[in-house]
C-alpha cells in the first residue's frame, strides 16, 4: 500500500515534472537525479523540522522543481541518532537529503553515539529558528527585569522541547546569566510546551515564535524577548498593539543570553560537487516561491542562508559554542 | 449559541458542495484501505498524501484528510476482528472478543456492531463539539503533567486483576511490557536506555510492530499448530444479519453511552483513544454481569472498545483545532498540513476561520454516516474472506503483517522484532501468560512514566502533588476506587477468603 501511495505520488509527480519539461527546457545542469530523493527529518512527525520538510516536498511537487519527487522520511529514534547514523552510513548517495535541527550537535554531545556532522556533507542553511521568552499573560512578569527578579525570588519552572536538547541550553544559559535557579522541565512537542504554559502549569518557556504564536494573538501568552542580536523583522501586527518587530531583544534588556537554531540541509559524505550543486539550485529556487516566503513569515524565521564553504565554517563554530554551552550545563555524555 | 448553529449550517453548505463531498468519499474509501493495513496507520497515510493537496483549498483538503482518519478509525476494526491483527493502535481491544466472534462464525455480527459502535462514539463527540467547544478547550487546559499521569493510572488500575488468570502472571506480563516501554531514548533525561549500541534499539519498541507480533503472528502460529483449521468459513452471510445486530446494538444502549463518556473525556485529556478504548472494554467487562464470558466473544466486548475509541479519535482533534497541541500522531501531521495552508491553529482559529472550522465540523457529521453506510455495506464482502482456505490467506496475512512492521517506521529491523514477538506471544499464551497487560504497558507504560517524572519535577519530589488539586485529586481518587473495586465485592462475597489482587 505505501509502495502504492507513493507510486501514485510519484507519477503525479512525474506529470508535473513532465509538464515543467515541456513548458521551460531547464537550464542544462551537470547532474539530476534518476531516483525519487529521500528526505530525511531526524525528528517525528509534525514538529518544526518535519513541517518545513513536508512544505519543501510540497513546493518542488507543486511547483515541478525536480524531475524526481521527494520522499519525506521520519528517522527520528534516539532524538534524530537513527537518522543522523543512516545518512553518515548511505556513502556516496545522491539522493538522500537530511534536514538538521540543533540535534544534529546536541544529539550526539548528549548520548555519545557515534556520529559527527564533519562526516556528512553540508548542502544549504535554509533559515535559522528563533527563541523568544514568554510567559503568562496574567503571571504579573512585564519585563525581563521583572522576570529575572521573579526568578531569583523562589524556583520558577520552565517548559521545553526534549532534555539536554536546545530548550534546555536556553534555559541553562539563562540561569549562568542572572544566577537565578529554574526547574527544566522536558516536554514532547513544542505545541504541548506552549499549551502547559497557557494552562499555567509551567511558569516560561523559550518557545519557537511558530508554535507560540497563537496563544500570543488569543491574548494568553506574553513575549518578554527575543534570543537574537537584532530584534526579528516582520512588522506586520500579529496582535492588536504588537508585531513581531516589537519584542525587544534579550540583550537590549539586560538579559545576556543569544541562540538560534539551525534549519539546514546535509547530505551523506562522498558525494560529487555536482550533486551538491544540485540541492543548492533546488533549494534556492524553493526559497523564492511564494509559499516558502509565507512560512518564513509566519514562522518569524531569521532568514540568514548560506551554503558551501561559510556554511561549513558556520557549523563548525556552532559545534564548538554546543560543545562549550553543554558542557557548562553538565549535559556531556560521559562513559 | 444560536450564533454557533447558523455557523454550522454554514458549515453545512460548505460541505455539501459536490467536489467536497466527492474528496469525502476518496478519503474515506483511502482512510479504509489505510486502517485495514496494519502499521500503515492514519498517521502516515496522511504525511503520504499530504502534499497532494497543497493544491487544493484549505476545507477540500481538511475535508479529505479528515475523512481518511474516520475510514482509518472505522477499518482498524476489520483485520482485528477477522484476523486478530490490530490495524491501528486503539483497535487492540476489539480483538478480545471480535476475533472469538469470527472465530465462532460470527464475523459479521462483530463487525457491525464495531462499525455502528464506530459511528455512535463519533457522533457522540460531534455534538460535543458542535455545543461545548470553548468549554471542552477549557477543560483540556486543565490538564498538565500531575492530571496526565492520574488518567493514566486510572486506565491501568481499570485494567488491573481483569484477566481471570493468575494475579502473579497478569503482573509479570505488565512488568515486561514497561520494560520494552523504557528501551529508547528517555525524554527526561535526554539519555539512551537500554539500547546498548544499536541503532535498531534506538527507535525503542513499536507498540504496532510488537503488537502485530504478539497478536496477529502468534495466532497464525496457533493455528498452524492445531492443523491448519480456521472455523470463521461456515457462517451464511446475509444482510439481514447486519439487521439483526443494529436491534442487538439498540439493547446496549447504556454501555454504549457509557463508552461514549469515557472515549469522550480520554480524547479531551490528551490521552487518546488507545487507552479509551482499553479502558472502556475494561470497565464494560467488570460492570457486566455476563463478564466472565468477555474474552470468549461477547458482543459487549466489541461494542465497548470502539466506541469509546471513536469517540475519543473525534473529540481529540478539537484540542488540536482550539489549542494548537496534538492529540495523536494523526492530529499531529493534518497540523502540518493547517500551516501549509496557510492556517494557524489555535484559539485564533475558531474567531478568524469560522467556514474552515466550521465546515470541517459539518464534515464530520457527513463523513460519518456516509463511511457507516459504506463499511456496512461491504461487511458480508469482508466476512467473505474468511471463506478463503487458510493455507492461502495465512501466507497472506504474514506478508501483510510484514509490510505492515515495515512501514510503521520504515525500518527492516522491525520485521525481525516482529518475528520474535510473534515467537513471544505464542509462548506467552501455550504458558498461559496474559497479552492484554503486556500490551497496555507497552502502549502507555513511556508517556506514563513521563507524567508521573515531570510532576515530581514539578513538585520537587513531593508525591502530594497527585492529590493537591481538585481535578487530580477526584481523578486519583476514582482510579483508587476501580483499582480495590473487585476486593471490595470480594470481601462482601466472601469475607472469610484473602483478596488476591489490589
Amino acid at each position: 500500500m505505501t509502495r502504492f501511495l507513493k507510486n501514485l505520488g510519484f507519477l503525479a509527480a512525474l506529470l508535473l515534472a513532465a509538464l515543467q519539461v515541456t513548458l521551460s527546457p531547464q537550464s542544462a545542469s551537470a547532474w539530476e537525479p534518476n531516483r525519487p530523493i529521500q528526505f530525511i527529518v531526524p525528528a517525528g512527525t509534525g514538529g518544526g523540522a518535519d513541517q518545513m520538510a513536508r512544505v519543501i516536498q510540497g513546493i518542488v511537487s507543486k511547483h515541478g522543481l525536480a524531475k524526481q519527487p521527494i520522499v519525506v522520511v521520519n528517522k527520528g529514534g534516539g532524538a534524530g541518532a537513527e537518522g543522523f547514523l543512516e545518512i553518515q552510513g548511505a556513502r556516496a548517495n545522491p539522493h538522500m537529503i537530511v534536514i538538521s535541527l540543533s540535534n544534529l550537535f546536541t544529539t550526539p554531545l548528549a548520548t555519545g553515539v557515534p556520529f559527527n556532522w564533519k562526516n556528512l556533507t553540508p548542502v544549504k542553511m535554509l533559515a535559522l529558528d528563533e527563541f523568544v521568552l514568554w510567559v503568562h499573560a496574567e503571571s504579573g512578569i512585564n519585563t525581563v527585569a521583572d522576570f529575572i527578579e521573579k526568578s531569583k525570588a523562589g524556583r520558577l519552572k520552565m517548559g521545553g522541547t526534549g532534555s539536554r536538547q536546545e530548550d534546555q541550553i536556553v534555559t541553562v544559559a539563562i540561569e549562568k546569566a542572572t544566577g537565578a535557579q529554574m526547574t527544566y522541565i522536558p516536554f514532547r512537542g513544542g505545541g504541548e510546551v506552549a499549551t502547559q504554559l497557557v494552562g499555567r502549569h509551567v511558569d516560561a518557556t523559550v518557545n519557537n515564535p511558530i508554535e507560540a504564536v497563537g496563544h500570543w494573538r488569543s491574548g494568553a501568552l506574553k513575549p518578554l524577548c527575543v534570543f537574537d542580536k537584532e530584534r526579528l523583522k516582520p512588522v506586520e501586527k500579529i496582535t492588536a498593539t504588537q508585531s513581531w518587530a516589537d519584542i525587544p531583544t534579550c540583550k537590549e534588556q539586560g538579559l545576556d543570553v543569544e541562540y538560534l537554531m539551525l534549519r539546514g540541509i546535509l547530505m551523506p559524505p562522498g558525494v560529487s560537487p555536482q550533486q551538491v550543486q544540485f540541492y543548492v539550485d533546488l533549494l534556492k529556487r524553493v526559497a523564492e516561491t511564494p509559499e516558502w516566503r509565507d512560512l518564513v513569515v509566519q514562522g518569524a524565521f531569521n532568514t540568514t542562508t548560506m551554503a558551501g564553504k561559510d556554511y561549513a565554517d558556520w557549523l563548525e563554530r556552532e559545534e564548538e559554542r554546543h560543545r562549550a554551552l553543554m558542557k557548562d550545563a553538565g549535559f556531556l555524555h560521559t562513559q | 449559541m444560536t450564533a454557533d448553529l447558523a455557523s454550522l449550517l454554514l458549515g453545512f453548505q460548505v460541505a455539501f458542495q459536490p467536489s467536497n463531498l466527492l474528496f469525502m468519499l476518496i478519503g474515506l474509501v483511502l482512510g479504509i484501505i489505510i486502517g485495514v493495513l496494519p502499521g500503515l496507520g492514519g498517521a502516515n497515510g496522511i504525511a503520504i498524501l499530504l502534499p497532494l493537496t497543497f493544491a487544493m483549498s484549505p476545507v477540500s483538503a481538511i475535508i479529505m484528510l479528515s475523512c481518511i482518519y474516520w475510514g482509518a478509525l472505522f477499518g482498524g476494526a476489520i483485520t482485528s476482528i477477522l484476523f486478530n491483527i490490530p490495524g491501528e493502535p486503539w483497535s487492540v481491544a476489539t480483538t478480545f472478543d471480535g476475533y472469538p466472534m469470527a472465530r465462532e462464525g460470527k464475523a459479521a455480527e462483530a463487525l457491525t456492531a464495531a462499525f455502528i459502535g464506530s459511528f455512535v462514539g463519533a457522533l457522540f463527540a460531534i455534538i460535543m463539539i458542535t455545543l461545548l467547544a470553548p468549554l471542552v478547550a477549557k477543560l483540556a487546559l486543565q490538564f498538565g503533567p500531575p492530571e496526565f499521569f492520574a488518567v493514566m493510572f486510572l486506565a491501568f488500575a481499570a485494567f488491573v486483576g481483569l484477566g481471570g488468570g493468575s494475579p502473579v502472571k497478569t503482573l509479570a506480563a505488565m512488568m515486561i511490557g514497561f520494560l520494552l516501554a523504557a528501551v529508547g531514548l528517555d525524554t527526561v533525561t535526554g539519555q539512551l536506555r537500554m539500547t546498548f549500541g544499536s541503532v535498531e534499539l534506538m527507535r525503542g519498541f513499536d507498540f504496532l510492530v510488537v503488537v502485530i507480533g504478539l497478536f496477529g503472528l502468534s495466532e497464525i502460529f496457533l493455528s498452524v499448530e492445531e492443523g491448519l483449521s480456521f472455523k470463521g468459513g461456515r457462517a451464511a452471510i446475509r444482510l439481514k444479519v447486519v439487521f439483526e445486530t443494529f436491534k442487538t446494538f439498540l439493547s446496549h444502549w447504556a454501555l454504549a453511552i457509557r463508552s461514549c463518556i469515557i472515549g469522550c473525556f480520554m480524547g479531551i485529556t490528551p490521552a487518546g483513544a488507545t487507552p479509551a478504548s482499553f479502558m472502556s472494554y475494561a470497565i464494560a467487562k467488570r460492570s457486566s454481569p455476563d463478564g466472565d464470558t468477555f474474552g470468549k466473544g461477547n458482543i459487549k466486548g466489541v461494542i465497548a472498545p470502539e466506541t469509546a475509541a471513536h469517540a475519543a479519535g473525534t473529540s481529540a482533534l478539537l484540542p488540536m483545532l482550539a489549542l494548537g497541541i496534538p492529540g495523536s500522531p494523526t492530529a499531529a501531521v493534518l497540523l502540518g498540513g493547517l500551516m501549509m495552508w496557510g492556517l494557524q491553529p489555535g484559539p485564533m482559529l475558531f474567531v478568524e476561520q469560522k467556514d474552515f472550522v466550521w465546515g470541517l465540523i459539518a464534515s464530520m457529521y457527513i463523513g460519518n454516516v456516509v463511511g457507516l453506510i459504506l463499511v456496512i455495506a461491504c461487511v458480508p464482502w469482508f466476512a467473505a474472506i474468511l471463506r478463503i482456505p487458510f493455507a492461502l490467506i495465512a501466507s497472506l496475512i504474514i506478508v501483510v503483517c510484514a509490510i505492515g512492521a515495515f512501514s510503521v517506521k520504515n525500518a527492516y529491523g522491525d520485521i525481525v522484532t516482529m518475528f520474535v514477538f510473534g515467537v513471544v506471544g505464542y509462548v506467552m499464551k501455550k504458558l498461559q501468560y496474559p497479552l492484554a497487560p503486556m500490551v497496555l504497558a507497552v502502549v502507555l507504560g513511556d508517556r506514563t512514566e513521563q507524567a508521573f517524572r515531570q510532576s515530581l519535577l514539578i513538585s520537587q519530589g513531593d508525591l502530594s502533588i497527585f492529590w493537591s488539586r481538585p481535578l487530580v485529586a477526584s481523578i486519583m481518587a476514582v482510579g483508587f476506587f476501580v483499582l480495590l473495586w473487585p476486593l471490595f465485592q470480594k470481601m462482601m462475597k466472601r469475607p472469610e477468603l484473602k483478596p488476591q489482587q489490589g
